[in-house]
């Protein structure tokens, strides 16, 4: 489920530069007189989204299904996780499919910034044709992504034969099943990295190029020495984007195998969903949903201190 | 030099539309999909043309009655949490911005990483204690789990972008805070509100995974609703076809109308060095 870019981004971006210039301007005015402003939406975001976090850690030190009897537990239910073989599996499908879903965009999406930042015709509209399945409802285009994966009658098997490939059977065969719904994953997010790698090459000043044309650079050294240090920070802002959506991603996997053939591709949010709501084992599910949430905050946090080492090459001040 | 110039231009419109193929080529065979016969569809190899179109994969379903429902629960689900969200996201990213309060940012951030599934026991055992299921009530509330942030988000951004000055000089002239923000703030920040309600509006229309947990018979969101289709009608490619295109065509008609806008919300932040 990929959604908001935009609050990621922010701060991920949030240059300590901006603040330190904004911060002397709020002196203008009492800060608490803003509180008002504040308070709705603190009232909402504390029992909409905060009340649920501290309540999931709460059931998950129950033992506790829906309808029956609670008791409280302890660790019992984190015990039981560690032995849970097929939560063990879902974590390994997980991780997977998130290294998967984030390389594979990425390369495309940079690939396609570079070609979109260059004078190409009708740029504007292919850009726009680029961009439309990233907003497309993921569950219609599942629907139709399975109508396209099917053996016999599926459009991709045609494809391949074509170019004399012999027929795979995509989604329903264990083996296959994750590559193929990270084709899925790719074609519809490789925009997302696309727009943010673009926005760093339009920071990019000339001047370098300029030099690197003067000193007889070719266009791989221009690309190695000018262009990929510059957007190195871009590219780790869609690398941690893309890494939480892919750890997160439930609608085209559950639409397209439901975890199946068997469990070849539950990931741990489908599993998640299996133990809370069609299991109604609303204690352990939610010690699955504190372990899941745990490893989503960890491996972000990991990213962000990456993304704090790469250097800043500070196109503001450049450009 | 000239041609050399003319090839590399043919070169990279050349790339381009191989980028932009798999795009295309999608949307171009979900169309075809839905407008053959079972026949056609059936057919090997696949045709893309058909010789008949088959205009009732979509007539059947608009003349199906549960349809009209199922497309009202997303129009109610999709504008009330995205109102509620402007409502009150609007003054809090207001706020924020005003206040400096970076740390309420991350409160917000916190909840763009998590899962949204995560949300949805206690909010499901919730909603059933207060016997609110049945009901599109529980829908909305979900909802606002994703356009409440995502509307915070961009107003912060804007409104730290908007100059203090004309707020300044409106509280020399004795206007107090709330006619600052409502007759100052409010009709610059414009632009960004529209970007916000965009947002909030294809990813609530988008989203799934609450509707599945959270919907009864009676008050699906279409997403759930196309998916439900496919349980039932797993060999009948047209009509499913349909209803997918029907539901996935307002997003992508305002993904068309709204280009500049998606993008500049997608990146904020992320491009504010361009």
């Amino acid at each position: 489920m990929a959604m908001q870019d935009g609050p990621i981004a922010a701060i991920v971006e949030q240059h300590p530069k901006n603040v330190a210039e904004a911060a002397p301007v709020a002196g203008a005015r009492p800060r608490s007189t803003y509180w008002p402003f504040v308070i709705p939406a603190v009232a909402v975001v504390g029992s909409v989204i905060v009340f649920p976090w501290g309540f999931t850690v709460w059931m998950s030190l129950h033992e506790w299904t829906v309808g029956g009897a609670r008791r409280f537990s302890g660790l019992s239910n984190y015990a039981r996780l560690a032995s849970d073989e097929r939560f063990i599996a879902s974590v390994g499908h997980t991780l997977v499919y998130t290294f998967l879903a984030v390389v594979l965009p990425l390369i495309f999406g940079t690939l396609a910034a570079l070609i979109f930042n260059a004078r190409v015709p009708f740029r504007g509209v292919l850009r726009g044709l680029f961009v439309m399945p990233m907003m497309a409802t993921p569950v219609a285009i599942a629907l139709v992504w399975t109508m396209m994966f099917h053996p016999q009658l599926g459009v991709l098997n045609y494809l391949l034969s074509l170019i004399g490939i012999p027929p795979q059977s995509w989604v329903f065969n264990p083996a296959t099943v994750i590559p193929s719904l990270v084709l899925v994953e790719t074609w519809q997010w490789t925009p997302l990295v696309m727009l943010i790698v673009l926005g760093g090459l339009a920071a990019i000043p000339t001047e370098p190029y300029e030099s690197a044309a003067i000193d007889g650079a070719n266009a791989f050294q221009r690309f190695r020495y000018i262009t990929l240090p510059m957007v190195a920070p871009f590219l780790m802002v869609a690398v941690i984007i893309r890494t939480i959506d892919a750890l997160k991603s439930f609608d085209i996997i559950y639409a397209i195998t439901q975890g199946g053939p068997g469990t070849a591709s539950e990931t741990i949010n489908l599993y998640l969903y299996s133990v809370a709501f069609a299991y109604y084992d609303v204690g352990y599910g939610s010690a699955i949903a504190v372990v899941f949430f745990v490893l989503v905050i960890a491996l972000s946090l990991l990213m962000l201190h990456l993304r704090q080492r790469t250097k800043w090459i500070d196109v503001q001040g450049g450009a | 030099m000239n041609v050399r110039r003319t090839l590399d231009t043919l070169g990279m419109l050349f790339v381009a539309l191989v980028l932009a193929s798999p795009a295309v080529l999608f949307f171009i065979w979900m169309l075809s999909l839905s407008l053959k016969f079972e026949v056609d569809n059936a057919a090997y190899p696949p045709i893309l043309i058909p010789e008949r179109f088959a205009w009732k994969n979509y007539t059947g379903v608009f003349e199906s009655n549960r349809f009209g429902l199922f497309f009202l629960n997303s129009v109610i689900v999709t504008g009330a949490a995205t109102g509620l969200a402007l409502l009150i996201g609007v003054p809090a990213g207001y706020g924020i911005a005003r206040m400096r309060a970076t740390k309420a940012a991350v409160v917000v951030l916190i909840a763009r990483m998590t899962p949204g599934l995560s949300y949805l026991i206690p909010l499901f055992l919730l909603f059933q204690w207060l016997g609110l299921m049945g009901t599109l009530l529980p829908q909305v509330i979900a909802h606002l789990v994703i356009t409440v942030p995502i509307v915070i988000w961009i107003m912060i951004g804007y409104f730290e972008t908007t100059p203090l000055e004309l707020e300044e000089a409106a509280v020399i002239d004795g206007a107090n805070r709330w006619h600052v923000f409502r007759h100052v703030a409010l009709p610059i920040a414009k632009p960004g509100i529209t970007v916000a309600f965009i947002l909030a509006v294809i990813f609530s229309w988008n989203n799934f995974v609450f509707g599945v947990v959270l919907a009864g018979r009676e008050t699906r969101t279409l997403p759930v609703a196309v998916y439900n289709m496919l349980s039932f009608e797993q060999l009948s490619w047209g009509p499913l076809a349909a209803a997918a295109l029907i539901v996935t065509f307002p997003v992508l008609v305002l993904t068309i109308i709204a280009q500049r806008q998606i993008i500049a919300g997608l990146t904020a932040g992320a491009v504010k060095g361009g």
